[in-house]
């Protein structure tokens, strides 16, 4: 503890993982996140966890199901095009209120696209992507360190509420290196799961695990019960990371990648007498809402800036509410949006040159 | 001091592995850094290259839209790269690679044989670290103890013995 070491991105989520108790990992590999994979099959077998590559995405989001249906931390990983294969059990996951984790360092689609890092997995992740009526609780990490807390919080908040949590960052996030320190370990909580189907013994009622209820009476009672614990996640577990934002010009919504591109992008429109804030939603499910509708009387407006066409900005816009404008600037393809790029849009909207308003 | 490093060139010749160690021996100073490998398509190309940031500011943008100083091992990757080094920048060149010399007159330029320096030492793979000799005097990115920690971090035990050697080539570049 207290030792500060470089690692990669998808190193330090198994490493986190581990940390936080979970001793059950199913994957697929594919690029870019495969070194998580690689890390838990060297880790699981040195410390007696399961470690196992399934045959497909689909069997190892399953796997994770049954895994955590008996109680465990369990975890899964992958990217975009396998995450698509992987929301049929997530969507499962949620019905039957099930602690899952799932990582996703997303590349560029739509198909199978690119490898290269991109943002516009937002919709399925954040929106459902599985059918029916849930949430997914949805953690956005902007570097490796906070890569590290974010997953243990994932751990913690899965076990809090019986419900799926994504940690989702984009290719570079998971790819990059930087320096991680793997403290607070007070941060790793631990909760009891009497509603575990880990064997009665005879002793107790047994414990069922499903997300199937036929009776439209039933069902309906169910998914009021789910909407009530999204409720209480709402109220409780939003963050967002406010920086830079009273008395700003432009305020930037961004996450991930973008939002470290953005920190640069203030320095530069400081040295130009523009003060642009930063409004970085570290959940993108419950979405900080409260930070846009406190900042939403920005003079010169809103920029949301993506690695994709546009998707979180739909939310910022619902946030704003109509009472400013809110632009959008974003690249795809894998392409990350330039410093100076992002820049060129700020300087527009500072100056009451428009740009690309939603 | 904020240094902005873009090392490029084949994969195989070691670049992915040379960023690692100057940000390792930065944050073994306690500097902020951070390495953003290339792991698209031109990688499946066979090139190869990383931004790396060493700064004693936290860590903006990872990736690198003025850099402070590119280390090349390729023809391409100058090509590529030449125009992201901010003047007053420095460019450092594999001559026995980079046959052309860069274009630029706004940036210190250092084009070495660093491949028959490192054939002349009796370990062709010591060309990059040849490299980073050079690197280090002109920028003082890191400090040499820094890297030669570096190296025995990264470095599994059984290669340590290469240590004195590495450590003999990085002189060698910086004295070039």
């Amino acid at each position: 503890m207290g030792e500060k070491i470089l690692m990669k991105g998808n190193e330090v989520i198994a490493e986190a993982a581990l940390r936080a108790g979970c001793r059950h990992y199913f994957g697929y590999p594919i690029t870019p996140q495969t070194e998580v994979a690689h890390y838990m099959a060297r880790k699981m077998e040195e410390i007696g966890g399961t470690f196992v590559q399934a045959e497909s995405e689909v069997a190892a989001i399953n796997m994770v199901y049954g895994a955590a249906s008996a109680g465990v931390r369990a975890m899964t990983s992958s990217s975009s095009p396998g995450i698509s294969l992987k929301q049929e059990g997530i969507s499962y996951a949620a019905g039957a209120e099930l602690p899952v984790v799932i990582i996703d360092i997303v590349r560029c689609g739509p198909g199978l696209g690119g490898i290269l890092p991109a943002q516009c997995d937002y919709f399925q992740m954040v929106k459902g992507g599985g059918h029916g009526d849930y949430h997914n609780i949805v953690l956005a990490p902007q570097g490796v360190q906070e890569m590290y807390e974010l997953v243990v919080d994932a751990f913690n908040l899965a076990d809090k509420y019986r419900n799926p949590v994504v940690v989702m960052g984009d290719g570079y996030m998971g790819q990059m290196m930087e320096a991680v320190e793997f403290r607070d370990v007070e941060r790793i909580e631990r909760y009891d799961k009497p509603w575990a189907a880990c064997g009665s013994e005879m002793k107790r009622e047994h414990n069922t695990i499903t997300s199937i209820y036929i009776e439209a009476d039933v069902l309906e009672a169910h998914v009021n019960h789910l909407y009530e614990k999204y409720r209480l996640i709402e109220e409780n577990e939003v963050r967002a990371d406010v920086f830079n934002c009273d008395g700003a010009d432009v305020i930037i919504a961004a996450y991930g990648t973008c939002a470290r591109v953005t920190k640069n992008v203030i320095k530069d429109a400081a040295k130009m007498g523009i003060k642009v804030g930063l409004i970085r939603p570290v959940t993108l499910w419950p979405f900080p809402k409260k930070a846009f509708e406190q900042y939403a009387s920005v003079p010169k407006g809103i920029l949301t800036v993506e690695m994709s066409m546009g998707q979180m900005v739909e939310d910022v816009k619902l946030a704003v509410g109509g009472r400013n404008n809110v632009y959008f600037y974003g690249r795809t393809g894998g392409n990350v949006p330039a410093q100076k790029d992002i820049l060129a849009e700020v300087v527009k909207i500072a100056r009451g040159e428009g740009g690309d308003l939603r | 001091m904020d240094n902005q490093i873009i090392f490029a060139g084949f994969g195989g010749q070691g670049i992915l592995s040379m960023g690692r160690f100057i940000a390792h021996a930065g944050l073994h100073e306690g500097k902020h850094v951070s390495w953003l490998p290339s792991y698209g398509p031109e990688m499946r190309g066979g090139t190869a290259n990383c931004n790396v940031i060493v700064s004693d500011e936290e860590v903006g943008s990872p990736i690198i839209s003025e850099a402070t100083a590119l280390v090349v091992m390729n023809q391409p990757s100058l090509e590529k790269f030449e125009s992201y080094v901010a003047p007053g920048g420095v460019i450092i060149s594999d001559s026995d690679l980079v046959p052309v010399k860069p274009e630029r007159s706004d940036v210190r330029v250092f084009s070495m044989p660093a491949t028959k320096m490192a054939y002349d030492l009796g370990n062709p793979t010591f060309a990059g670290v040849i490299l980073l000799g050079k690197l280090i005097k002109e920028t003082d990115v890191v400090g040499y103890d820094s890297f030669e920690a570096a190296l025995k971090g990264i470095l599994k035990p059984k290669k340590h013995y290469l240590i004195p050697e590495e450590m003999k080539a990085l002189r060698m570049g910086a004295d070039y």
